[in-house]
């Protein structure tokens, strides 16, 4: 017994340039805050860009992006629906707002069924939102994304930056590259995440202050990019994404 | 028509496992479908012809249709999926990704979304058979 849906995800990728996931060791970090900051961003540089949200039991970019009212179209395969200039993918289309408890073994099966069955245009950036943790998501995603590239967002916060330690110990070991790291919710001065970074190799992307009027601007993609939260992503990514 | 990406998924299978094996022509591809999924049978054999490459041209695709059977992993109760009782935009959620049953279905003893889906979730390749 084969599962084939595994043999054509090669081929729904081929035509992306740069496939990242924004992942964290730990949850509350602000990976989909980033993921979907940087999303906007590229969209708004002319890229073409998809954002893909595989934290299924907990999905909130749609909450970020204000987006509502979207269905994928159905084409020999789903296309995912366009909104803020992206093609955007989630599993909210069909839970709507009820929750979907899952196991391992299921996140695995929704993340294959979604890469096998999505028809994402030419690309040059696919986007893909997270689960916190290393968890099946995340061993999905390195095994099944031959090239995939990750950018991990954590806080100043010790207890943040000890689980991102082994996630970046892990992605190492398996010689997946990681293209930056991200700093956010900044509140003191302390260079301790950059110079834990840099020692180990990895390109810091730079640090994100907290910014207390964030929370309010979620919803509104225009008003979150217009907030110091949206106007330090936008330089942190002018400045590295060149670099890819 | 979601079908038509998994027909391709099969027929993607099955070349690659033609060439690996050495077979220079299909003659029988075999295929389980479980009935969580609820796929469109016609459209699916429909898929598959407009498909085949010349390593096909006398293939034989069979498909099987599997029952979908859950166990409840709270009581253990078991029970058999029935597409009949959801409405329309439900069966379409659980066409596109039978997981969003965890959503939708409960455990008809204990009222619990955890449970397993012992069989019949989509679709599998069986076996294919072929000439060297």
């Amino acid at each position: 017994m084969v599962d084939p849906r595994l043999t054509v995800i090669d081929e729904r990728l081929k035509g992306i340039g740069n496939i990242i996931a924004v992942s964290s060791g730990k949850g509350g970090v602000g990976k989909s805050m980033v993921a979907s900051s940087l999303a906007v961003i590229l969209a708004r540089r002319d890229f073409r860009v998809g954002l893909l949200d595989v934290d299924f039991t907990s999905p909130s970019t749609h909450v970020i992006l204000g987006a509502e009212d979207l269905y994928p179209e159905e084409e020999n395969g789903i296309i995912p629906p366009r909104v803020h200039g992206l093609e955007y993918m989630s599993i909210v289309y069909y839970s709507g707002n009820y929750a979907t408890p899952l196991r391992g073994a299921d996140v695995s099966n929704v993340l294959i069924e979604l890469f096998a069955i999505t028809k994402w245009r030419n690309l040059d950036f696919l986007i893909i939102d997270m689960p916190p943790g290393i968890g099946d998501a995340m061993l999905d995603i390195v095994r099944l994304v031959k090239k995939i590239k990750l950018l991990i967002v954590t806080t100043p916060s010790q207890l943040a930056f000890e689980t991102v330690k082994k996630l970046l110990y892990l992605l190492s070991e398996l010689n997946i590259p990681i293209i930056g790291v991200i700093e956010n919710l900044k509140m003191n001065k302390s260079k301790f995440i950059q110079q834990q970074v840099e020692g180990k190799n990895i390109p810091f992307w730079g640090e994100i202050p907290f910014d207390i009027k964030l929370e309010e601007a979620i919803g509104d993609i225009h008003k979150l990019l217009s907030t110091e939260f949206g106007k330090k992503i936008e330089e942190i990514i002018d400045a590295n994404v060149k670099l890819l | 028509m979601h079908e038509w990406a998994l027909a391709e998924a099969v027929i993607s299978a099955v070349s690659q496992i033609a060439e690996k094996e050495g077979l220079q022509e299909v003659k029988e591809v075999k295929v389980k479908v479980g009935e969580l999924q609820q796929i469109e049978l016609d459209i699916l054999r429909f898929a598959f012809s407009q498909l085949k490459t010349a390593k096909f041209k006398s293939a034989t695709f069979i498909i099987e249709t599997k029952k979908a059977e859950f166990r409840c992993r709270v009581c253990q109760k078991k029970w058999i999926f029935d597409a009949r009782k959801l409405d329309t935009e439900t069966a379409e959620a659980i066409h596109f990704v039978p997981e969003i049953a965890h959503t939708y279905i409960k455990c008809p003893n204990c009222g619990s979304p955890d449970f397993e889906i012992v069989k019949g979730r989509g679709i599998w390749l069986e076996s294919i058979r072929g000439v060297k």
